[in-house]
């Protein structure tokens, strides 16, 4: 009976949080191909649905139906396991982003550090599926993927204290409070971004698509992949930039509060300041995506480790002893 | 590195310009046409889908002189024929592969009798190998389908053959 009694207060829970991420993720693809044609003034998907919003259901139907392929020489079960643990880990990490002060499945005092750990952990899935199609590109590209992915954590990660000392409170509830009279953005701007390029070197975007990029490695890890399991890549691809763009709403765009706090735009619920806040930044990545050429992979390492690591130390120090001589560091509430 | 490229550098001013650039473009008139909805414009030498064409008393126009069949570079056209009562050579059979074809024009350049052309459909994608292989009905009933349009290409095309 008590079993009962969780499933029915927690699972559905989990369920009202994965179904919304889901469909936005296919909205968000929508909108990525959108934004991408009509600044190559073309069309875009406009024929599935009202405006083509269907698009993406409609693909998704398609990778359903189709024969999933593994190669004989692959090793089966990572094969087969790789996807679904990319996956799995993009959508747990949604557990903890707070979309409004009460809208949050796990509520959980060290939030960010989970965060950070799910993100991480994320390379794995890659390393899976590009060592496990036993073939070059895919190992290659795994390989790439996962170089790039840990360098870029390390910046993202002294991004991540530089707002934590502002804040004092790994909980990512109170980092969205503590901005209720000012934005990190303004007071941390270039921490912002930098933020923001590592965080599309993090989910390889363009201009850091290099693990996929076609030119040169067909498709990457994912290149033996077909089907729902090449599907089930994409998804996790693109809830992880929904998830950087809602960490990146949280750490920087003050999540849930509305930007100025007068009469008619206040009482909006923070739920849709939250949303906004994703897709704005979401639309930023997509217009990266159709303007900038692709790195080099040496450039691409020496911008992490020669320029990245040593500008957002020397901000950490810069933030640090600021807020340390101005004596306004953040009581620790026990 | 000069100064100036510095600050250029650290301010991503061209990516910023870049960016903006990129926001006004979206507002743009598209270049591309709405494809399924509007189609572009073809000339009317145009060489899609075959069709054989009738006189306008609805007599068959091929006369069985295998031209076409002899000039097919790819070999796609098969043609039987008998004489009829009237002592006329007409075909009984004429199968063209569309799998194989490889749309030069080469056939309706030999017919001395402009019977078989190819016309301006080339929409005629299938979900079948089999429904590609166009016998001598299909190809009658495209020429009738297509008859207006044909005869107005071929007129239009006239003055330059």
């Amino acid at each position: 009976m008590i079993y009962l009694n969780i499933f029915f207060n927690e699972v559905y829970k989990i369920i009202f949080l994965l179904l919304p991420v889901l469909v936005s993720v296919a909205l968000v693809v929508w909108l990525d191909r959108r934004v991408w044609a009509f600044v190559q003034k073309r069309r875009g998907p406009n024929v599935v649905g009202p405006f083509g919003l269907l698009q993406t259901l409609a693909d998704a139907l398609k990778y359903l139906f189709k024969e999933i392929i593994i190669p004989a020489s692959a090793n089966k079960t990572i094969f087969v396991l790789a996807p679904i643990v990319t996956l799995t880990l993009s959508l747990i990490a949604w557990a903890v982003i707070p979309f409004s002060q009460d809208m949050v499945l796990a509520n959980i005092n060290v939030g960010i550090l989970y965060l950070f750990a799910v993100s991480s952990l994320g390379v794995y899935g890659i390393i899976m599926a590009g060592w496990s199609s036993n073939s070059k590109y895919p190992f290659l590209g795994a390989i790439r993927s996962a170089a790039q992915m840990i360098s870029y954590e390390v910046s993202i990660g002294l991004i991540i204290i530089n707002v934590l000392i502002c804040v004092g409170s790994l909980n990512l509830n109170q980092i969205v409070l503590a901005q209720e009279k000012v934005w990190f953005i303004f007071p941390l701007f270039p921490m912002f971004v930098i933020f923001f390029i590592s965080a599309l070197a993090e989910t390889n975007r363009p201009p850091f698509d290099l693990p996929e990029a076609e030119s040169e490695l067909v498709a990457g890890y994912q290149t033996e992949y077909s089907g729902m399991m090449y599907a089930m890549f994409w998804l996790g691809e693109y809830a992880n930039i929904l998830l950087l763009c809602a960490l990146g709403s949280i750490l920087f765009l003050g999540g849930w509060h509305s930007p100025i706090n007068v009469y008619p735009i206040n009482i909006i619920p923070g739920v849709f300041w939250m949303l906004f806040k994703i897709i704005g930044l979401f639309l930023l990545f997509s217009l990266v995506k159709a303007i900038v050429p692709r790195y080099r992979f040496d450039q691409l390492m020496r911008l992490g480790w020669k320029i990245f690591l040593p500008l957002s130390l020397f901000w950490l120090v810069i933030t640090a002893s600021f807020l340390f001589f101005l004596d306004i560091l953040p009581v620790v509430n026990k | 590195m000069k100064i100036s490229r510095i600050i250029k550098t650290i301010f991503m001013t061209d990516f910023v310009a870049g960016l903006i650039i990129a926001i006004k473009e979206i507002f743009k008139s598209k270049k591309t046409i709405n494809y399924p909805f509007e189609k572009g414009k073809i000339s009317p030498r145009f060489r899609g889908e075959h069709a054989l064409r009738r006189y306008p008393n609805g007599e068959e126009r091929c006369i069985a002189c295998k031209l076409c069949e002899a000039v097919c570079p790819a070999q796609a056209i098969t043609i039987e024929s008998e004489i009829r009562s009237d002592g006329s050579r007409k075909t009984t059979r004429y199968d063209i592969d569309m799998v194989k074809c490889i749309y030069c024009g080469l056939c309706e350049e030999s017919c001395p009798v402009e019977a078989i052309v190819q016309g301006p459909n080339f929409e005629f994608a299938t979900e079948t190998r089999e429904e590609l292989y166009y016998n001598k009905k299909k190809l009658l009933e495209n020429g009738d389908k297509w008859e207006t349009t044909l005869a107005a290409n071929i007129k239009a095309d006239a003055p330059f053959n």
